[in-house]
């Protein structure tokens, strides 16, 4: 079924920071699940079956469902319809206090009349948990967010990227086989969200239980993930590794959501095995065909595209002439943005040993028939809004 | 300090009175129409008939004097106990509902303000009186009537009805700062409802049923319209006592004691009250 799944390893044996421990984490199977508020379909049949101790996140542009699935596993709310099950029973009707789930929020959610050392000891004295064992596991949890030195602050005293790292000590003090976690590093800088991507990532490694989170923000969907499942509209579109939806993109809409992309759209010709689209007056074809039909436009990755002068001799690749319209220098090579003669735009990037051009340059875009994905046009793949 | 001090910091003291001088109308007309009169009934006190400590030796050596007093601070408890259990539901309800509901909400707590306390007071006696309303409906269930007026009962009832408005606003405030998606993680940390509005919502609801307590609780001490024309001789409250000796008998070094009393056990109290109220968290972390 998933491809990427076998080489993914088992992950319950990443436990071996906690000897003696089995695999804490609980396999998560959502089966068409659908959440409507009025006629308006928030979630519109989700199916996902997440294995134990894996890492998934949620990605997906605002308003696609991501929250509204989180919350469901959560018990916040209640599908319309579907099968839930956490650990292999179902949780269907189960209130979210009796789901025994870690929940991180955006908003930290830390209870503000608490010192930090009091707001995680709280899930554990609702479990009886006193004594030397509670500040055990506290202080435990504490060590583990690197939070110890905080103990008997007020929430009000810490900066929000101290807050949230509280808020996921609060999350994992009482083991949770599953830990949901709402875009918890939404509000925080980008440099002290990298290193909390990081810091997450430990923290799943050290505790081996299921992750699933939800971002936005694909690079930091990359960074996390064992794999992702990329929400459109109350739909999944795609489950896979990072590299499989990069390479592998099954919808257009995840093509463009994924990474960097040029999409050539024109009148197509169909061929025997392949398919020709005119951008222009100028022709290019791949040896490849829509297996379901619909209207082929054509997804190309900035690396699979070379740039050389207008005129150079070609080389038996697809052609198309254009204009350098913005020059980024990477470091380790150079990102342009080409204009292409029908208005779109081709994003190229090259290494240090090409040539390199100035903003004005006329060019021409290469590229290999093989190296093109064919998808169905969608126009529902319109990322404007996100 | 050195001669390089920087300039700023003068110049910010410079202009460091201002906020005095925008309270300066607040403050003029606090000084006039409570400092003054308060000075007046002091000095009245220690002076009138003569100058000496007899209106206050006078107070303490006639029981009444203490019963009453003790009963005020009874009643007002009593009162303030009423407004914060009825209250409390009322304002949550506030901040649960949509605008249009809350506007309707808002209006049931403001009219009771626009009509005289007087009115107010004489509708309480036709509902409370034994051939009341209250009555006749008890009657009508087959339960005997009970005594509502002319009794600390009646008082009770009358007065928190006037003082609900005081409870209700403070908490109302309060209450719509507080953060519910708090209540979401308590439930998911393993809190059924019930334990999540104790440990959670309940603790950052209390600055408010603080605030209302205590302007509920004082203006009760000096309530006299409501006790006198739902109460009995049973049921007299200070301030009907400092009107018989002030109006009635022209004693206004006792009267003037007995107002010094109050103010003095009422300051007592609060001071005891303080580091319970204390919030011990900082306002910083609420929404
Ligand atoms: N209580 C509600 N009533 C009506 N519509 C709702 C409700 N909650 C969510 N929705 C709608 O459901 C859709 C999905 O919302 P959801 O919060 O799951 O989005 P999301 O993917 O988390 O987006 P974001 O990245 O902005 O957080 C949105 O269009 C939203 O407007
Ligand atoms: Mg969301």
């Amino acid at each position: 079924m998933n491809p990427g799944q076998e080489n993914r390893g088992n992950p319950g044996q990443e436990n071996m920071g906690n000897p003696g421990q089995e695999s804490r984490g609980a396999a998560i199977d959502l089966r068409a699940i659908s959440k409507a508020y009025g006629s308006f379909k928030a979630l519109d049949g989700v199916s996902l079956r997440i294995e134990a101790g894996e890492f998934m996140t949620l990605l997906g542009p605002s308003g696609s469902g991501k929250t509204t699935t989180l919350n469901v596993v959560a018990g916040f709310t209640e599908a319309s319809s579907g099968a839930l099950e956490v650990g292999g029973r179902s949780v269907v009707g189960v209130p979210a206090h009796k789901r025994n789930i870690g929940v991180v929020f955006q908003h930290y959610a830390l209870f503000p009349h608490m010192t930090v050392s009091r707001n995680v000891a709280y899930p554990l004295a609702l479990r009886g948990v006193a004594g030397a064992e509670r500040e055990r596991r506290v202080r435990q949890a504490l060590d583990m967010v690197k939070m110890a030195d905080f103990g008997h602050r007020f929430p009000s005293e810490l900066s929000g990227g101290q807050q949230q790292r509280v808020a996921l000590a609060r999350a994992i003090v009482f083991d949770p086989p599953l830990l949901l976690m709402d875009e918890p590093l939404g509000a925080l800088d980008k440099k002290l969200r990298e290193w909390l991507q990081l810091e997450i990532k430990r923290i799943h490694r050290e505790l081996g239980t299921t992750f699933v989170y939800v971002t936005h923000d694909q690079e930091e969907a990359l960074v996390l993930s064992d794999r992702i499942a990329v929400f459109n509209r109350g739909r999944i579109e795609q489950i896979g590794t990072g590299r499989e939806l990069y390479d592998e993109p099954a919808t257009l809409f995840v093509g463009k959501f994924i990474g960097d992309s040029t999409v050539l759209r024109g009148a197509a010709a169909i061929s025997g095995g392949e398919t020709a689209i005119e951008i222009a007056g100028q022709k290019v074809a791949t040896p490849r065909r829509l297996a379901n039909g619909g209207r082929p436009v054509m997804l190309l990755r900035p690396e699979k595209l070379a740039l050389v002068r207008r005129g150079a001799s070609g080389d038996g690749r697809n052609r198309l002439t254009g204009r350098i319209g913005e020059a980024i220098y990477l470091g380790s090579g150079s990102k342009y943005e080409v204009d292409l003669a029908d208005g779109s735009k081709a994003i190229v990037r090259s290494t240090l040993e090409a040539d390199s051009f100035a903003i004005g340059d006329e060019v021409e875009v290469l590229f290999a028939g093989a190296d093109v994905k064919l998808l169905a046009d969608d126009d529902k793949a319109d990322l404007s809004l996100t | 300090m050195s001669a390089s001090e920087p300039t700023i910091p003068a110049a910010e003291r410079r202009w460091a009175w201002r906020p005095y001088a925008l309270a300066m109308p607040a403050l003029v007309l606090l000084l006039a129409v409570i400092g003054y009169p308060l000075l007046t009934i002091v000095l009245r006190s220690l002076s009138e008939p003569q100058w000496g400590l007899q209106n206050y030796i006078w107070f303490f050596s006639a029981p009444i004097n203490l019963t009453v007093l003790q009963r005020t601070f009874v009643i007002s408890t009593w009162v303030t106990l009423v407004c914060v259990v009825s209250a409390y539901p009322y304002a949550y309800l506030m901040t649960a509902v949509g605008p249009r509901i809350r506007l309707v909400l808002m209006l049931c707590v403001l009219i009771p303000f626009w009509v005289s306390g007087v009115v107010r007071t004489l509708s309480w006696v036709i509902l409370l009186q034994d051939s009341g309303v209250i009555n006749s409906i008890l009657r009508s269930f087959g339960l005997g009537g009970v005594r509502l007026i002319r009794t600390q009962t009646g008082v009770v009832i009358g007065m928190a009805q006037v003082l609900l408005p005081f409870m209700i606003l403070p908490l109302y405030s309060v209450m719509k700062g507080i953060d519910l998606r708090l209540m979401r993680a308590a439930q998911s940390l393993g809190a059924r409802p019930f334990r999540a509005f104790f440990t959670i919502y309940l603790p950052l609801s209390l600055p408010g049923v603080y605030a209302g307590a205590i302007i509920v609780f004082i203006l009760a001490l000096g309530f006299y319209i409501t006790p006198a024309l739902l109460g009995g001789p049973r049921s007299t409250m200070l301030s009907t006592l400092v009107q018989t000796q002030v109006l009635s008998l022209l004693q206004w070094g006792r009267g003037g004691a007995m107002g010094v009393v109050l103010l003095v056990v009422t300051f007592v109290l609060l001071a005891l009250a303080a580091p319970v109220m204390r919030s011990r968290y900082r306002e910083a972390g609420r929404r």
